[in-house]
């Protein structure tokens, strides 16, 4: 009775400590559906053990904790795949924005260089308000090597 | 980016560089020197030292990425660069000095017949010798790479590579970014998505400077994943080459 009492609370505190994360917006919903899923089942075998006896009758396993031990293995499994593969995407996407960065990085410091430099015929005090606006400008040639030894 | 002298399409040398301080200010004086009218574009990949401001000072258009993203990630940023500036081809060469500057020349003429081009040591020229498990994984390499290419292949490891517009584009997009895909899985790429891939034998030198990113040591690793990643390229789908770059590319190799 008492290890039926404790699986139950356990089932409790993570389907309320998974609900709270979410209200205070640290898991994203997609992923907490799935472990409240889980901790609704687990609350109900908790409350129901005869439940997983049934279960396991029906399929014909003989020892019941073996189908528990079973699904939960499977369920672990597929969750760990699933978060590997998040990463891969999240890395990837990561990757690609780096190359954005590094690039426009680039391109934004030539951009900068140009509006700074003093321009011809034009005694503007505020170089860095050019009277063209930054779309308009040419697009930036390549620096030819000896411009960057200057 | 057309060059007034030719009309031609300008040729840009993509150098990542990790840590290459010593080495990169050497490198890139000969590629001045000696490869003809390019432009150096320099990827800094999150080194510690000071690679980026010492390729700045010797003349070179530095990419800094934010953190280090490998060979892999560096060279595709390198060519989206390439592609977003309209060259009309890029060539990899190694900041350590590995590749002579002087064959750069060599290497990109090969685009006339090719798609992508290596510059292959092993291919009867140059003295750099490489022994043990990682000879016997570029062997291994080699003759897969050379069945799949149905062109001769000694060297598909070798980073000393050009590339035209076509490659310019499909690697802009899908150059590979896991370890040792940024030589065997690129190769394989290109071949599965219809563009040619040839190569031309050069010497390849001594590291001019600095220290090597990987240990001798991890040889015998180098040749389990060397594997792993042929047999994930080989079973992977690729995707088709991106609609706007011909497959076949014009006679001239390099494009206007
Ligand atoms: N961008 C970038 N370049 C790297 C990285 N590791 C090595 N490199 C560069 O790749 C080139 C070859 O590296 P190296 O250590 O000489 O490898 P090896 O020639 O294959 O033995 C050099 O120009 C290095 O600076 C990295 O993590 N990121
Ligand atoms: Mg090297």
């Amino acid at each position: 009775m008492t290890v039926q009492l404790l699986a139950l609370l356990t089932a409790l505190v993570i389907v309320v400590g998974i609900l709270e994360m979410v209200r205070r917006r640290e898991l994203r919903e997609k992923y907490a559906a799935l472990w409240v899923v889980v901790g609704l089942v687990i609350v109900l075998l908790a409350a129901f053990p005869g439940l997983l006896a049934r279960l396991a009758d029906l399929i014909g396993v003989e020892v019941p904790a073996n189908l528990l031990f079973f699904l939960a293995l499977v369920l672990l499994l597929a969750v760990s795949v699933h978060l590997s593969w998040e990463l891969s995407k999240t890395e990837e996407e990561m990757r690609v924005l780096a190359e954005e960065v590094a690039i426009l990085r680039l391109e934004l410091d030539r951009v900068r260089l140009r509006l700074d430099a003093p321009r011809p015929g034009t005694p503007s005090p505020d170089a860095r308000r050019p009277d063209v606006p930054v779309q308009d400008l040419p697009r930036p040639e390549p620096v030819r090597r000896d411009e960057g030894r200057a | 980016m057309s060059d007034p002298s030719t009309g031609r399409a300008r040729a840009l040398v993509i150098m990542p560089a990790w840590n290459e301080q010593e080495a990169l200010p050497g490198t890139l004086a000969e590629v001045f020197a000696h490869a003809g009218d390019v432009d150096v574009l320099v990827v800094d990949d999150g080194s510690d030292d000071d690679t980026a401001s010492v390729a700045a000072a010797a003349g070179a258009t530095v990419l800094r990425m934010p953190y280090n993203t490998g060979v892999g990630g560096a060279m595709r940023a390198g060519f989206k660069y390439a592609q977003r500036h309209g060259y009309g081809a890029a060539i990899q060469v190694d900041a350590d000095g590995q590749h002579d500057p002087r064959e750069i020349a060599v290497v990109l003429a090969g685009l006339h017949e090719a798609d992508v081009v290596i510059g292959a040591r092993f291919a009867d020229k140059g003295a750099y010798a490489v022994r043990g498990p990682r000879r016997w994984a570029m062997q291994l390499l080699a003759g897969t790479m050379s069945r799949i290419g149905r062109t001769r292949l000694t060297d598909p490891t070798s980073g000393f590579r050009a590339a035209n517009v076509a490659a310019i584009d499909l690697y802009a997009r899908h150059y590979p970014a896991e370890y040792l895909g940024d030589t065997v899985e690129s190769l394989v790429i290109a071949i599965r998505s219809g563009l040619r891939v040839q190569q031309v034998p050069v010497e390849m030198r001594p590291r001019q400077g600095g220290r090597p990113s990987h240990a001798p040591w991890k040889a015998a690793v180098y040749l389990v994943r060397a594997v792993f990643a042929l047999g994930l390229a080989l079973v992977r789908r690729w995707p088709a080459v991106p609609p706007h770059a011909p497959v076949v590319a014009a006679p001239e190799g390099v494009r206007p």
